[in-house]
């Protein structure tokens, strides 16, 4: 399922209506938990009037799901927790206003774990989704609803969010296409903060002009988000498949110890691709990465125990029968209301920036997260794309890993450093273990989504 | 190395009730990730923090009144709400 | 009162601000249905991103200029991570390390002269909610939160521990009232726009917060009774805890919060969500939009207008009777201008609990201009004010429908003056000897007869006319015999 091939439905006689029909029926009838709130009745509403009055906008009667971590006017919002059961959102992410705006057909709110801390979408309190690929496995995460959903063809576009991995890692376990903007680059009005410094909201396709697509749609300065700013260009109309002036570094550093065998081999592979289409390579170095982890994951967390302070039960969300004084109403809420994993954060994030700890996490982090940032900054004066695997394995299985949390960090460890530096990435399948799909990342500078795309497109093209 | 006292103590300022089990296991848990954490010892970072990667400075917004949402939207997800109000537990 | 030591920490609202500090609601919320004046942001909705409204910041760098802090290059602002029903967010935007302005200070004349009271820090942040409690705060079963309140533009001024007394206490934020007034970003007349902690200690015990108080004279009263309450406890042998006291303004008393205050730890951390602001490059601007503030104004007008620093210490406690006073003054005498409005003027208001919005300039300036001119009597003048203040009216329609105009030509009140010495041979006897009883009789008896129409001055002439003209005559009448 792409975008041009549903317009060709529509050119060839089917109406929108129909066709959100049979998204829903398959949905209905999928195996994946990929969605865990289905718009049905706006959704049908909205298609119908685009049967009356055509298809307008740049998404004009294309169906997308979205990850339940951002905000939807009407329909529930929940960030997969039970903290934020029934909560339905009086208002709109911008994201959202700007998929109305250009004509897509909202299908409902797909899964994710529990407040996008997870790499495996194994702790929403939806219960896990399932890979299309492996039903055992898990789809990646956090926004393992909204890959799965797009890889196993229940919509064409989706919606996640990117904080440490969360769009790229889902993309590469489901074998489709998912972006992170540099920071700034997408409005995070309406998105439930994770780790405000370092996420955005990305997109998720079968392929990369899709992606571009909808990055066109989404993207761009709005007012109600102090760091969002203005973008220069038109991604779809930039996309091209010419990189005899694409510049690669491989830094040696994504490529070390823990990296499954045919991982390696096929991101190799997929750099020769890029040469043999006129790209030159080089071997670079970001000599911080093996701090990046450990600063990912205290500033991530930090923020995390403030951003989660608010869900006390007397605006939105859960409340439990009868009220006792305030501090015992909200602990026994959030102690009923948030998951292990989601505690376990907090409680980290609680510790790096308490009384005499904030200097040697909270603060020390970010000073390292300066090193890290300067590393990219300098890899990237003499390349213009980075290429690495995006995660150091195919998907795993449900409940393989969801014991050990440590090891479970891990696995993030080639996405978070692109958090920590701000710059874009993308991850594009290029192979398989097995049956298992594989991810490459490429990484731009600051505001090239341009090139990655590009580079993206002609190794996509190259594969076919 | 943290004590099951600190947790507690985490307990108390995220205000999330932990049993004695969930005392246990999160002291076990949160000092193997400290442990992990020890790695940021070895860098000697002289640089400044970087709180923003833009670098972004002064974005205001102009102090114009701007449409506020409703009541009943207001109130719309409360769980508990008396005359207009939100009804909160006690204070003391 | 021996060895007290009081710091204050003082909230203001920036409330001549039409929105709040991160959103666009409006800051117009009194006499408004609770939570009609919410948005996304100020309800701390999942998703809602704050943006600073840029005027808030130039209004705390107007504050922090007059109240000569240093103002630091840059500022940011940080989460305050803490719980409490009232905060939407569970952590309030504030301000910590890097505040907008540092090292301040206010002058303060006192009984035992004049006082520097050291200003520590100024800073930004949100206000949060309003807390209604069903009966008292220890007594109430649940709590009511409107949130009407939430995320307005709040000002913390932190002083040194400098102040001595309650009543010092009182006279800083009286100055500091006026100072904000002058500035145009505050308006002390709206409810709880002001919200004063209050920290005392006696004889280097332990220190007791008091939280919360909301009113000027609230202060004053909490110190005074937390005084009381610490001596005693001083008496009776026992240790004053350090701990935070919650002041009931209704039954006057500070109540122990007997929270786990002493354990909470706020996290501090710079606000992710929003970006540093440079301050300097704003500060030579909003320098020169800076008014007058009320010290130089005071040496102004005793300088300009060759009044008296009484009288300018009284004009100026106010920015709009300082206003009034110079419109008034550019068009009569500014001595007799002072004298009115200072003395008259605004004793009249305050036993009315008016403002002097109520009266105008202009009949204030015609009023003075008959009494100028003779046309209407001191006693008169009085009378048209409080009926102005009492009635509504123009001077010129009262004084004649009371018939307080105009006054007596001399030739009548002379001869009305005459008449009384006439009729009370006995009592102008007695003023001759120089009986001063006599005198009042006989010009109350004037008084009297001409409504209190005539000048006192043309009347006692008058009268000393007469009695020289009696020894005169006694005199030449001796000579004869
Ligand atoms: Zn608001």
């Amino acid at each position: 399922m792409n975008v041009d091939g549903i317009r060709e439905m529509f050119q060839n006689g089917k109406s929108v209506e129909e066709l959100v029909h049979s998204i829903f029926d398959k949905i209905e009838h999928s195996k994946l938990n990929a969605f865990v709130t289905l718009a049905k009745e706006s959704a049908l509403e909205e298609a119908r009037r685009v049967d009356k009055h055509g298809a307008k906008g740049m998404l004009g009667g294309i169906p997308i799901g979205i990850k339940d971590s951002i905000s939807t006017k009407g329909i529930q919002t929940t960030c997969c927790s039970k903290i934020l059961e029934g909560y339905i959102p009086p208002y709109d992410a911008h994201v959202i206003e700007r998929l109305k705006a250009e004509g897509a057909i909202i299908i409902g709110k797909t899964n994710m774990d529990e407040f996008a801390m997870g790499t495996s979408t194994e702790t929403s309190c939806f219960g896990p989704t399932r890979n299309p690929w492996d039903l055992i496995r898990v789809p990646g995460g956090s926004s393992g609803g909204s890959a799965a959903a797009v890889a196993g063809g229940e919509v064409p576009l989706a919606l996640g969010s990117d904080t440490g991995g969360s769009v790229r890692c889902p993309a590469s376990f489901c074998g489709v296409v998912g972006l992170k903007p540099t920071y700034g680059l997408v409005s995070r009005y309406g998105l439930v903060a994770y780790a405000n410094s370092l996420e955005q909201i990305g997109p998720f396709a079968g392929n990369v002009k899709d992606v571009a697509l909808l990055l066109d749609v989404i993207s761009g300065y709005d007012p109600r988000d102090s760091t969002s700013v203005t973008k220069k260009c038109e991604y779809l109309k930039e996309l091209r498949e010419d990189v005899s002036d694409v510049k690669i570094g491989v830094p040696g550093e994504f490529f070390g110890e823990g990296i499954d065998e045919k991982v390696e081999k096929a991101v190799w592979g997929g750099i020769k691709a890029l040469e043999d289409r006129g790209a030159s390579y080089t071997e670079i170095s970001l000599p911080h990465t093996k701090y990046s982890l450990a600063a990912y994951y205290i500033i991530a967390m930090s923020e995390a125990s403030s951003n989660l302070a608010r869900f006390d039960g007397l605006r939105y969300g859960l409340r439990l029968g009868k009220d006792k004084d305030w501090h015992t109403t909200f602990s026994e809420i959030k102690a009923q209301g948030f998951g292990e994993e989601v505690k376990r954060r907090i409680l980290l994030g609680t510790y790096a920036l308490s009384a005499g700890y904030y200097g040697k996490y909270y603060l020390k982090a970010l000073k390292v997260r300066t090193l890290i940032k300067r590393d990219f900054e300098s890899a990237l004066k003499d390349t213009n794309v980075l290429i690495t695997p995006t995660m150091p394995f195919p998907a795993f299985k449900i409940g393989e890993k969801i014991g050990e949390p440590l090891a479970l960090y891990l696995a993030d460890v080639n996405t978070v450093p692109i958090n920590l530096a701000g710059v874009p990435s993308i991850s594009v399948p290029c192979g398989f273990a097995g049956k298992l799909p594989i991810g490459m990342q490429i990484i731009g500078r600051h505001f090239d989504e341009a090139t990655i795309l590009r580079t993206a497109y002609a190794f996509e093209r190259g594969m076919k | 190395m943290i004590t099951k006292k600190t947790v507690d103590h985490l307990g108390w300022l995220a205000r999330i009730k932990l049993t004695e089990e969930d005392k246990e296991k999160f002291t076990d848990q949160l000092n193997s990730i400290l442990d992990y954490f020890e790695k940021l010892d070895e860098v000697d970072a002289d640089v400044p923090p970087t709180h923003h990667v833009l670098g972004l400075t002064n974005v205001f917004r102009d102090d114009v009144a701007g449409q506020s949402i409703s009541q009943e939207d207001a109130l719309g997800n409360a769980p508990k709400k008396e005359r207009g109000y939100f009804k909160g537990p006690r204070i003391v | 009162m021996k060895d007290v030591i009081i710091g204050l920490e003082v909230h203001v609202q920036l409330n001549k601000l039409r929105s709040k500090l991160f959103c666009s609601c409006s800051t117009q919320y009194h006499d408004s249905e609770p939570d009609t004046h919410t948005c996304p942001v100020c309800l701390g909705l999942p998703g809602a991103l704050p943006v600073t409204n840029g005027k808030a910041v130039d209004n705390a760098i107007k504050v922090a200029l007059a109240l000569n802090c240093n103002i630091e290059e840059w500022t940011m602002f940080y989460r305050k991570n803490y719980y409490y029903p009232d905060l939407v967010k569970g952590f309030q935007i504030s301000q910590y390390d890097y505040p907008i302005a540092t090292n301040g200070s206010i002058s303060l004349e006192t009984e035992g002269g004049e006082r520097t009271i050291r200003i520590k820090r100024v800073h930004m942040e949100e206000d949060p909610g309003r807390l209604v409690h069903v009966g008292t705060i220890d007594k109430s079963k649940y709590s009511l939160i409107d949130y009407n309140r939430s995320g307005v533009a709040l000002l913390e001024v932190v002083t040194e521990p400098d102040l001595r007394t309650p009543k010092e206490a009182r006279l800083f934020l009286n100055k500091l009232k006026n100072i904000l007034e002058y500035l145009d970003v505050f308006d002390s007349s709206l409810e709880g726009s002001l919200r004063v902690d209050a920290n005392i200690s006696i004889a280097g015990g332990k220190r007791a917060e008091i939280k919360n108080i909301s009113s000027y004279k609230g202060v004053e009263k909490a110190l005074l009774f937390e005084i009381v309450r610490q001596n005693n406890l001083v008496r009776r042998g026992v240790k004053v805890v350090q701990e935070t006291r919650h002041f009931d303004e209704v039954r006057g008393i500070t109540i122990s919060l007997r929270t786990k205050e002493g354990e909470e730890d706020y996290r501090y951390f710079p606000e992710p969500d929003l970006v540093p602001i440079t301050i300097v490059d704003r500060v030579d601007d909003i320098k020169k939009t800076l008014p007058e503030l009320p010290d130089a104004k005071r040496q102004r007008f005793v300088l300009q207008y060759g009044i008296s620093d009484n009288h300018a210490k009284v004009l100026i406690s106010e920015l709009g009777l300082a206003n009034f006073f110079e419109t008034v003054a550019t068009e009569v005498d500014a001595n007799l201008s002072a004298t009115w409005i200072a003395d008259v003027l605004k004793g009249e208001l305050n036993y009315r609990d008016l403002d002097i919005s109520a009266f105008s300039p202009g009949h204030m300036v015609q009023i003075l201009q008959m009494l100028k001119k003779d046309t209407i009597t001191e006693n008169g003048a009085v009378q048209v004010i409080r009926t102005i203040l009492d009635e509504g009216g123009t001077p010129l329609d009262i004084v004649e429908r009371k018939g307080l105009q105009p006054k007596m030509g001399a030739e009548a009140s002379g001869n009305i003056t005459l008449r009384v010495i006439e009729e009370n041979p006995d009592a102008f006897q007695d003023f001759c000897k120089g009986k001063n009883e006599a005198m009042h009789f006989l010009m109350g008896q004037v008084m009297k007869e001409t409504h209190g129409t005539v000048d006192r001055s043309t009347v006692i002439e008058l009268l000393n006319k007469s009695k020289k003209e009696k020894l005169q005559n006694a005199s030449d009448n001796h000579r004869e015999a």
